[in-house]
């Protein structure tokens, strides 16, 4: 198989499977990301996504099905993979006993740079990744954000043409946070394939091109992030009524409106609703002054990962059991 | 057609790496594993201090009741044993070492590499030998200020010292495999202790074989501690030589091809 590296994809897997013990991590898991852009892998904790990036990167066999990185199998050809790829783990893997210029050189020197040549990209690295102040310190004297970008920097010694980035600003503070997007930008801008997981709704929206959503081991919605807020509604139309008795009322309301499933939390005395089309918040509203429904709140908001799970999979993602009662509870 | 735009051509992969590569690859994990002993502040104090504790103790704490009186006698007979029990204690730093870099993720970045499989494994070893040489120099060193003396001939001793690298390299093969399959580095150091402190102690090392009762000497004699021993006594203070010397060698060779496959298998399996 000859790679066309203007029309394949950079990483395309298909029916991965992967067991450990009793527990499957993915049961049949379809990839593609193409190629120049960024895949959002988005998921909430234990979906499998860092089963998958290991599989993609080597570090883990598959049970079942195949993958492969610009048209190498990541079985078969390991080793050309390897060549091509880079990898920041979730959990920064830079050598804690080591400079950052040692942990760069090292690299360099691992993937066969003369001396010179990985001391001055080394170097190169440090100045982008603003490391150079701190580049004659052991890492583990590093704080959590400069590691992350020590270890973005270590991924990228060889040049990969594509990027696995597990859950890179996981437990970053929002500046960090977004320096590591501009990061992954400006790397897309020179070509690089990145696949990035994360927790975060707004990552996968601020970063991605094309998004698979991964829950208990299955894609369970992919497209581009538009198509994604088309099917989540995009805002989240919280309404509260003074009177707890009329809930009912109030959620046959907003389900006949808004023609989306309404989520009814008894405990908090609160319904919700993704809404599509903000102009539909306003005959909710009106309906619900024209029946004489005293409201104790009525927000419009953001939907949280729960929402856009809940709307791409039918139950929540911590709490299958409480999802199911919920989504029952709504189409009563 | 693409809208970013994406070199046409790729540079072709190498389809694996050349037994030269690999051996470069293990020199640059070589120089890692020497740079953290020198900037490991705690292991290299830990390193020099215990040697010259453990000379102090057996010299001047337990030598006068074990040798009746005269503690250069002792520290002659003693020292030999000590530098293997130092040396044999210092291979649990190997396993570790490769724990602490499985836990940390380092490997996972080794292993992500297009790198020979075995580097980083032949990396650690091979970067522990610094730390065998600097215990087994400090012990030797030390034990001559107490008053320690080579009464053979410097080519023996250095006979002596290499003889320990030797068995040394074999066993931490043991300790790699500990390190392996062990889940955190408290639990490498808890295991390991205990599997090498009967082999260490259950030996000729500090004391005679004949002073202990029957059923431990059959264990001691045919321990390879004691063999070792014998062979350091032989090349540093006198004695036969040949016999012992050839038997640890036996034994290295067989720990090593037990235990190196073993760690090998664990860390494909683990890694």
């Amino acid at each position: 198989m000859r790679y066309d590296a203007t029309t394949a994809n950079a990483i395309e897997a298909t029916g991965l499977v992967k067991r450990f013990g009793q527990t499957t991590a993915l049961d049949g898991v379809d990839l593609v990301a193409r190629q120049g852009r960024v895949l959002g892998v988005l998921g909430p904790n234990g979906a499998g996504k860092t089963t998958a990036v290991r599989i993609l990167a080597t570090l883990l066999r598959p049970d079942g099905g195949q993958a492969s990185v610009c048209g190498y199998d990541v079985l078969r050809d390991a080793h050309q993979v390897r060549q091509l790829i880079g990898l920041t783990g979730q959990y920064a893997s830079v050598d804690e006993g080591l400079s950052g210029t040692n942990n760069l050189i090292m690299i360099g020197r691992l993937l066969g740079m003369s001396r010179a040549r990985a001391r001055s990209r080394a170097g190169e690295l440090l100045a982008r990744f603003d490391l150079t102040d701190a580049a004659a310190r052991p890492a583990k004297t590093y704080s959590g954000g400069m590691r992350r970008r020590l270890d973005l920097a270590a991924s990228l010694v060889g040049r990969p043409r594509v990027l696995y980035l597990d859950e890179p600003t996981t437990g970053l503070d929002p500046r960090s946070r977004t320096d590591v997007w501009g990061m992954v930008r400006g790397l897309v801008a020179d070509g690089v394939t990145v696949l990035l997981t994360t927790q975060y709704l707004d990552e996968a929206d601020h970063l991605a091109h094309d998004i698979v959503v991964i829950d208990h081991g299955r894609v369970v919605a992919t497209g581009t992030p538009d198509e994604l807020k088309a099917k989540t509604g995009g805002q989240v139309l919280q309404v509260s009524p003074a009177d707890q008795a009329r809930m009912a009322e109030v959620s046959a309301l907003m389900a006949g409106l808004i023609r989306a499933e309404v989520t009814v939390d008894g405990e908090a005395g609160v319904a919700t609703v993704p809404v599509g089309d903000a102009a539909l918040v306003r005959h909710v509203f009106r309906e619900l002054d024209d029946r004489g429904i005293e409201l104790a709140e009525f927000a419009l908001r953001k939907p949280s990962m729960d929402e856009v799970f809940f709307a791409l999979t039918g139950h929540r993602a911590e709490d299958e059991e409480n999802g199911r009662r919920e989504l029952e509870a709504s189409s009563r | 057609m693409t809208a970013i735009q994406a070199p046409t051509t790729i540079p072709v992969p190498a389809r694996r790496i050349s037994p030269l590569g690999g051996l470069r690859n293990t020199f640059t994990l070589t120089w890692r594993s020497v740079l953290k002993i020198r900037t490991n502040m705690e292991d290299v104090i830990g390193l020099s201090l215990q040697p010259i504790m453990f000379l102090l103790l057996f010299t001047y704490v337990f030598g006068g009741a074990i040798a009746h009186g005269s503690t250069h006698d002792y520290l002659q007979y003693e020292l030999p044993g000590l530098l293997v029990m130092t040396v044999v204690f210092a291979t649990l730093g190997t396993g570790l070492m490769l724990n602490q870099d499985i836990s940390s993720g380092v490997f996972d970045r080794f292993r992500s590499l297009p790198i020979a499989r075995w580097a980083p494994l032949a990396g650690a070893v091979q970067g522990d030998m610094v730390r065998y040489i600097i215990s087994v120099a400090i012990t030797i060193g030390f034990g001559m200020i107490l008053g320690f003396r080579v009464t053979t001939n410097p080519l023996s001793a250095i006979a002596g010292c290499l003889l320990l690298l030797v068995f040394a390299l074999a066993m931490c093969w043991a300790s790699a495999l500990i390190g392996l399959l062990v889940k955190t580095p408290q639990g490498v150091q808890a295991f390991g202790f205990i599997a090498f402190f009967p082999l260490v102690f259950g030996s000729n090392l500090l004391v005679p074989t004949a002073t202990m009762p029957g059923w431990l000497q059959s264990f001691v004699k045919v321990n390879p501690m004691t063999l070792l021993t014998d062979a350091e006594r032989g090349l540093f203070t006198g004695g036969p030589v040949a016999t012992p010397a050839v038997q640890s060698l036996l034994w290295a060779l067989g720990i090593f091809a037990v235990f190196a496959p073993l760690a090998v298998l664990v860390y494909r399996r683990r890694t």
